[in-house]
């Protein structure tokens, strides 16, 4: 017996120390939980950090799992706000358990990356050329649909290597809206989705596993978020906008293409920015929203919710830039404002009181 | 004092005898929620699940078979050049090496084990697959390209190296398997066989015929360690659902589909479709080890007194 009580006090004793500790943090303390994509992550990590700085009884915790699974669970209201890429579909938005708000927070794009060994010059890619590629029509670098743009650059006879993602992605979605959108082939073939059923290509896992094998395969061509080209030193293509001039993914070209599509920005702020027009827009670029629900159950959690919300769309918006996001065009900011001002608690607006 | 001990004994039992039901428990409780997770996919293709070869989650058409063709095939690579490998090295440690040798090229083997499979799958993309796309295949392609398994560009990706990746992995656990079956198996046949005048390679052969259903059971702990693997695998067939002829070809299996596409299948009948998968290959794994038993328990019934490892 004597042997046997030893390790049960050890145990009790463990969890006594667990219990205390538990119940040991301060009521006053609020703990925000959030889940959704991943594209976003590094940003909103760094504001969870900036803003419990000034507002230490704020804790945050965002797990990056994606935008299908961000959708989901703010949709089973079991995080308290969500983070998506694409804009949430109707069906999705009817099936929550009530009315969702989509925030936006920043911008992102999709650059064209490619490995043309001997190519210094940057590429310049129509649409056209773009969606006969990764259809499988164009096979070869020397297509005269990709020579007559890049006059003056010796491209190679050799066969195009076309590498997507394997994995469900927010990344391909924006994509694959783009290639819808200026395909009638790919619209009808394909699709748009956050995965598809690719005509052409090998498929890479994640960002960075389309950015290594990109760098490892000569004559290949993919798609990335800018940041995964910038941070591998990797050429990206300039994309001819629905302008009709060549546009080089940039920050400052994305948040002209978001200020050209505000104009016709719905009113629950759902909207894609694929090919848009606007001088200088870059064709492939996306918000990235948060999801939180207009009327919030807790009084606390959603001040503080509807707080941070605030501070991220002007403060916030600061350090986008840094990080290689684009941040809001101002006539964005201000529709958010409305938004984030439009929550609520049993009725009651919480950023007003 | 006496009576105790047996009341101990007995609950004892029953503890142990509750734990072992609840393996068998929690197999039933996996195959149902399984089943029920994938209920619309059953519901929309039935059977024709399994043998139609459409992917398409914008359209919501899905079928199995280019899965288990990948999953089927890239094990099967990793089979025919894992097996002689590493019946070989094991008749080298357990028949010839000196023991200076023998235990640091076991402890290798299974320092090889222990490595993650993502390693092996960046050490895949990043040095494997350049090599053989430089060297390996162009030489391949040169002396068969006439045969349709080696048709097409080879890029590096495809179903023969996932092959040679999943070998590699399974080449330690079917060799440290091997190994201890055939130390396992009495000395006393090869040393009369020795005795009597026969080679060394006689000897060795009524050894390697002695632990042949250890051996077998060696290799399928090996299949299924390929037909599960998800990593590496992903990192190196190129994740394209497709049945090429070509080996060079890229293809997918049912595990990397799974780990690659489940985190954001937002549609309902998506999720399903990959959940029937998932129970594709619990079948599969289920089936084949079953085979395996019955093939092992064949085997040593046979022998009478063959291995017991």
């Amino acid at each position: 017996m004597i042997n046997h009580s030893k390790p049960i006090a050890i145990l009790l004793l463990v969890c006594a120390f667990v219990l205390n500790a538990c119940s040991g943090s301060t009521s006053s303390e609020v703990r925000l939980q959030g889940a959704g994509a991943t594209f976003p992550n590094p940003i909103y990590q760094k504001w969870f950090s900036a803003y419990n700085q000034s507002h230490p009884n704020l804790k945050f915790d965002y797990q990056s799992i994606g935008s299908g699974g961000g959708i989901k669970q703010i949709s089973e209201r079991t995080v308290d706000f969500g983070g998506s890429d694409a804009p949430m579909k109707d069906d999705d938005l009817k099936a929550a358990k009530g009315e969702i708000l989509h925030i936006p927070t920043v911008l992102g794009a999709d650059v064209i990356t490619y490995n043309l060994p001997g190519v210094a010059t940057e590429l310049k890619l129509t649409p056209e050329a773009i969606a006969g590629i990764f259809l499988g029509n164009i096979k070869h670098w020397n297509d005269p649909q990709i020579a007559s743009a890049n006059a003056g650059v010796n491209l190679p006879a050799s066969e195009i290597v076309v590498v997507h993602r394997s994995d469900g992605s927010g990344t391909t979605f924006v994509f694959t809206d783009y290639l819808s959108k200026i395909s009638a082939e790919w619209q009808q073939k394909v699709g748009a989705g956050t995965s598809v059923n690719w005509p052409a290509g090998l498929g890479a896992k994640g960002n960075e596993g389309v950015t290594g094998q990109v760098k490892q395969t000569p004559n290949s061509i993919g798609y990335v978020e800018l940041i995964y080209a910038e941070q591998n030193k990797l050429p990206y293509a300039s994309v001819k906008n629905s302008a009709g001039e060549f546009a080089r993914p940039a920050l400052d070209s994305i948040t002209a293409a978001a200020a050209g599509a505000a104009t016709q920005m719905p009113d629950d702020l759902r909207i894609s920015i694929t090919n848009a027009s606007g001088a200088g827009a870059y064709p492939i670029a996306s918000f990235t929203y948060l999801l939180v629900y207009k009327d919030q159950q807790d009084q606390a959690k959603g001040k503080a919710l509807a707080d941070f919300l605030w501070w991220a769309i002007h403060d916030g918006e600061q350090m986008a830039k840094d990080l290689l996001y684009a941040p809001l065009p101002s006539e964005v900011v201000k529709r958010a404002e409305a938004k984030i001002n439009s929550i609520t608690n049993q009725g009651k607006p919480l950023r007003a009181s | 004092m006496k009576r105790r001990g047996r009341l101990a004994d007995q609950v004892f039992k029953l503890i142990t005898l509750l734990f072992a039901l609840a393996i068998a428990g929690l197999v039933v409780l996996m195959i149902v929620e399984m089943a029920r997770d994938s209920s619309l996919s059953f519901e929309k293709f039935g059977a024709s699940f399994i043998w139609r070869e459409v992917w398409d989650p914008v359209r919501e058409e899905f079928g199995a078979l280019p899965f288990i063709y990948g999953s089927a095939v890239s094990s099967i690579i990793g089979l025919i050049i894992a097996v002689p490998v590493s019946i070989g090295v094991s008749v080298f440690l357990v028949e010839h090496a000196p023991r200076s040798l023998s235990t640091p090229i076991s402890f290798l083997v299974q320092l090889l084990a222990a490595i993650p499979s993502v390693v092996y799958g960046l050490w895949g993309i990043f040095v494997l697959a350049p090599l053989l796309r430089d060297t390996v295949y162009p030489r391949i392609q040169s002396a068969f390209g006439f045969l349709p398994l080696f048709k097409g560009t080879p890029n590096g990706l495809g179903l023969m190296t996932a092959g040679i990746i999943l070998s590699i992995m399974i080449i330690p656990i079917v060799t440290a398997v091997a190994t201890d079956v055939m130390r396992a198996v009495s000395r006393t046949q090869p040393e009369a066989a020795l005795a009597l005048g026969a080679t060394k390679w006689e000897a060795t052969w009524i050894v390697i015929q002695n632990a042949r259903s250890g051996i077998t059971g060696a290799v399928i702990l090996g299949l299924g360690r390929a037909i599960g693997e998800t990593m590496a695998v992903t990192m190196v067939i190129g994740n394209r659902p497709q049945i090429s002829a070509s080996l060079f070809d890229p293809s997918f299996t049912i595990a990397s589909a799974i780990a690659n596409e489940f985190t954001e299948a937002t549609s309902e009948i998506y999720r399903h479709a990959l959940v029937e998968l998932g129970l594709i290959l619990f079948v599969i794994t289920f089936v084949i080890n079953a085979f395996a038993r019955l093939l092992v328990w064949g085997v040593t019934r046979g022998e009478g007194k063959g291995a017991h490892a």
